[in-house]
């Protein structure tokens, strides 16, 4: 790991206010560019509503989050999320254990897994519309697919991380294969699975909104594409603010229930 | 149980039977489809996938296309190479400017930013120009933050002894901190190549514009199915290729770790 810059102004909080010059600045690059867009709003420099003021954005947001039909839509997405996550991370975690309990299957298949990977998952929409149909099914699909690889391909690399000795104490204790899997393996790589979980949900996330913009009725992903198709810019903006704030937020969340953050420092 | 260990260190052994697996799986489709246990209007047999391939290939114009996308990632990992590794140049000389935003380009660096293609499609129209843009707001970030691990990695000892040769700044930074950076920042490019390729393909494919994305919505909206699973064949091996030569290129970079 790379050594951390160390903070090398005087920890004295300047003009006697009760911020840090970190803060300060952190303050003063949101209000900047707040003001830039606000100008750049006002300017008519672009098409109009391509950069729509700060106040139409807020009002957009307002009426998006008391809109009934946007938590019927969320609720569309979550669910087909939560599926895909289900799917994807199962299969996964069996694929991962799989490959990386042994050094012989890990050579005839991880390369597989490895090189597709990176691969645009959403090319294979077309395919899982045929398979799956055009409703929440290709969707789950879609997300599935993303979530399987990053899953799997760090299990993999955290069964081959466990220590030794405690596959041994295990084996001497004679468990067998689910015991091993329950006692031994998933404690003992908690870390790269949650890691894992934490990539995969991003990458699920992805493929199934982006399917959604595709071809869908419902969901998170067909409101956005709908607020384009009308050219409601100020509700695009609203949306995709909701969905940043949904996706890092989730993304936090796991790291640190997963006790990710607590490694980072140690 | 030995016979089984020396199998396993053997070096042909294990990717033989990868391999294998591959052309069993596929034969086993094939003769599934055949007795109609699988239906062929939705999975068509490997065979006619395979047969389909000279067709697309001659008739889709797939090297112009693939010239099309390498251009736009090219373009893309231009914009991303200069934009982000001079970012990551900015963080590490503003030690500030780094502690109040570090934070916010690992964040972005993590956000879904693909998800924002409607809002580039109304901004840069439906162009090349919106992929183009694409690729690199996904590939920013990597960059930067491996620039500056990579400044901020350097041993103390190079620093020191730049200090007692008196170098000036710019003589530090070409001669001691850019060079000792660079198998870091080499990581950062590959991944931030790797994420604008994935997502110049799938934006292609969205917006039914440009090059091998499109090529898969086009065949897909003729319901031509053999030559559906034929251009992701094409499209997943040429992925694969970038993938394979992008490593390969970053271990002859940087001999020494």
């Amino acid at each position: 790991m790379a050594e951390t810059g160390r903070l090398i102004l005087p920890a004295s909080r300047p003009f006697g206010l009760p911020i840090t010059p970190v803060t300060a600045l952190r303050i003063i690059i949101i209000v900047a560019v707040l003001v830039a867009w606000e100008a750049l709003a006002a300017s008519g420099l672009l098409y109009r509503d391509v950069v729509p003021s700060l106040g139409a954005i807020g009002k957009a947001l307002y009426v998006t989050l008391k809109d009934p039909t946007f938590y019927f839509n969320l609720g569309t997405t979550a669910y087909e999320i939560a599926i895909a996550m289900v799917i994807g991370g199962v299969s996964g975690l069996a694929a991962g254990i799989l490959l990386g309990g042994s050094k012989f299957m890990s050579r005839a298949y991880e390369a597989y897994l490895y090189y597709l990977g990176p691969c645009p998952k959403i090319i294979f929409f077309p395919v899982m519309i045929m398979w799956f149909g055009v409703g929440p099914g290709s969707k789950v699909a879609m997300g599935a697919i993303s979530c399987f690889f990053p899953v799997a391909l760090n299990v993999a690399g955290g069964m081959r991380e466990i220590d030794q000795v405690l596959i041994r104490v295990g084996r001497s204790f004679r468990a067998n294969t689910w015991q091993m899997v329950t006692k031994i393996y998933l404690p003992a790589m908690r870390h790269p699975v949650i890691n894992g979980v934490r990539l995969g949900l991003g990458v699920a996330l992805i493929g199934t909104l982006l399917a959604e913009t595709k071809l869908s009725n419902r969901g998170i992903g067909f409101l956005v594409i709908q607020a384009y198709s009308i050219f409601n810019m100020p509700q695009m903006y609203a949306l995709l603010i909701i969905l940043f704030v949904i996706a890092i937020g989730a993304n936090s969340l796991i790291g640190w229930a997963g006790g990710l953050d607590k490694i980072k420092r140690s | 149980m030995a016979a089984a260990a020396t199998l396993a260190k053997s070096r042909y052994v294990p990717p033989a039977l990868g391999i294998l697996s591959l052309v069993v799986f596929v034969a086993l489709i094939e003769l599934l489809i055949r007795v109609g246990m699988i239906n062929r209007f939705i999975v068509p047999m490997p065979s006619d996938i395979i047969a389909a391939f000279p067709r697309v290939i001659l008739e889709e114009s797939v090297l112009h296309r693939f010239l099309l996308t390498a251009s736009e990632a090219f373009s893309a990992s231009i914009l991303v190479t200069i934009f982000g590794v001079a970012g990551g140049v900015l963080l590490h000389r503003y030690n500030l400017l780094r502690l109040a935003t570090e934070t916010w380009v690992a964040a972005i660096a993590a956000a879904p930013l693909v998800l924002m293609y409607p809002l580039y499609l109304v901004i840069f129209g439906r162009s090349a120009l919106t992929i183009v843009m694409m690729g690199f707001s996904a590939g920013l970030a990597p960059v930067i933050l491996k620039t500056l691990e990579g400044l901020a990695g350097t041993r103390r000892v190079l620093i020191n002894v730049g200090k007692s040769f008196n170098l000036t700044p710019s003589q530090q930074f070409w001669k001691i901190l850019f060079p000792a950076a660079l198998p870091t920042i080499f990581v950062g490019l590959r991944l931030g190549l790797i994420f604008a390729l994935i997502n110049i393909v799938g934006v292609e494919f969205l917006i039914n514009f440009g090059g091998l994305g499109q090529l898969i919505n086009e065949l897909a909206e003729r319901y031509d199915l053999a030559g559906t699973y034929a251009a992701i064949c094409f499209v997943i091996l040429v992925s694969v290729c970038v993938f394979i030569l992008m490593e390969r290129l970053e271990r002859w970079l940087r001999p020494v770790d």
